[in-house]
């Protein structure tokens, strides 16, 4: 009788382990399932570029130049301040499509997000 | 690399078989900015930076200004972190001048980021100048984020549009172009129709005869497109100029001295007050070039530039301080 009460107990408390176990992995997937990807401005280049992503995802563009650039969409869905060296912008894709940007100072800089 | 023929930036009109690689060879930072003299409806431009080793004779035409460009206030990269002391050494250099000039103009990037103490600084600072009166066109970082708002009520009260205006100086009809307005995806500087279309009837009523000084920020010229040192619709904007015997076109953007000639018109960018820019695609970017102090010196020189109206040609004699 001792013993069932003592393995009940531990089964109980297996349970609970196993719950706050399954809780704090329940947790832990709903951050990373958030997806993220990361776009470097480098020598007046985006790269990746094209960079294809789920829906849902949140892009952040870090500019890693002395020169300070933006990101601005073509069809105007966004548009960033102007970012020194090392400043970043993100912005959340919630619709499939293909976005074409570009840096507005210098125009020659164009990039790609392809959502799917 | 592999250069597009219309890359070209010199042709052989004088038959001195100097190339575009040739023509490279002879390109020296100026350093502080551009010294512009008008004989005779001739444009003749020194290094400012040499100037001290002029004689006044020699420096004195009909009409005398100053050219600086890409002041570039508040930039802090390790490229110059005082930007702010070598806007002041071009200007002391312009107070050395032995002819006054009568004025000088500024051909954008005037600021880093279009912050308003970054225009307040540079100025506070040509306030010490000797010219008092500044003509401006603004660069790219003078109309960031705000369309160019800021710029057009600090610079611009009496412009056209987005900054465009124009203005006689002793015979000499100047033109100053926005072209770092509305750039599109993919394209280089732009000025679009309406600029466009002032133009044509700002020059139409000039006689062939006026010598017409064009400035603007971004080349007017096909300098090197795949960093975008070009500007769109300068075909346009240069085929109003064909009657003119002397037209001169004065850019900065590239933060280096260059010059090219074709038909009646001369080319000249300006070097920056703040750093030196690469060589055309003899870098990864156009980013700013970090330059050791030691070297600054050997690549700075004398500029003197000589366009004989009618013959096409262009003189150029480039000599180092050092």
């Amino acid at each position: 009788m001792k013993r069932t009460v003592s393995t009940l107990g531990f089964a109980m408390l297996a349970i609970v382990i196993l719950m706050m176990a399954g809780r704090s992995r329940t947790y832990g997937v709903a951050v990373e399932d958030k997806p993220t990807a990361q776009v470097k401005i480098d020598n007046f280049v985006f790269s990746p570029n094209p960079l294809t992503v789920p829906a849902g995802t949140t892009i952040r563009w870090t500019n890693q130049d002395d020169i300070p650039h933006n990101v601005v969409s073509e069809d105007k869905s966004f548009k960033s301040k102007v970012l020194d060296t090392d400043e970043t912008f993100t912005y959340t894709f919630t619709k499939p499509g293909t976005y074409t940007y570009f840096c507005s100072i210098h125009p020659k800089m164009t990039g790609k997000v392809v959502v799917q | 690399m592999a250069r597009k023929p219309k890359d070209e930036i010199l042709h052989d009109h004088n038959h001195d078989g100097i190339d575009r690689r040739g023509f490279l060879k002879c390109m020296a930072w100026a350093g502080t900015g551009a010294f512009c003299v008008m004989q005779g409806g001739v444009l003749k431009s020194y290094s400012l930076s040499g100037l001290s080793g002029l004689s006044g004779k020699q420096i004195k035409g009909d009409l005398c200004f100053v050219q600086i460009s890409d002041s570039h206030m508040g930039f802090n990269k390790p490229a110059n972190t005082d930007v702010a002391g070598t806007l002041k050494a071009a200007i002391d250099k312009i107070n050395a001048l032995p002819t006054a000039p009568g004025f000088i103009l500024h051909t954008g990037d005037i600021s880093h980021l279009s912050k308003p103490e970054e225009f307040d600084g540079v100025d506070q600072l040509l306030k010490g100048a000797s010219a008092k009166d500044v003509f401006y066109v603004p660069g790219e970082h003078d109309v960031i984020g705000d369309d160019g708002k800021q710029y057009l009520e600090r610079y611009g009260k009496n412009a056209k549009g987005s900054g465009w205006y124009s203005f006689d100086q002793k015979g000499v009809h100047f033109v100053g172009l926005v072209n770092v307005m509305n750039l599109k995806a993919g394209g280089l500087g732009s000025l679009g129709n309406e600029q466009l279309e002032w133009m044509e009837g700002d020059v139409k009523h000039l006689s062939k005869s006026t010598p017409v000084v064009v400035f603007a920020h971004i080349p007017l010229w096909s300098v090197y497109p795949e960093w975008g040192w070009g500007t769109d619709d300068s075909a346009q904007a240069l085929s109003y100029l064909k009657k003119f015997g002397s037209v001169t076109v004065l850019n900065g953007h590239i933060h280096q001295t260059m010059q090219k000639v074709e038909g009646n018109v001369t080319f000249h960018t300006a070097a920056s007050t703040a750093f030196p820019q690469p060589k055309p695609g003899e870098a990864p970017s156009p980013g700013p070039m970090k330059v050791p102090a030691e070297q600054l010196k050997s690549l700075l020189g004398i500029r003197d530039v000589n366009y004989v109206q009618g013959k096409h040609s262009l003189g150029v004699t480039d000599s180092t301080l050092e």
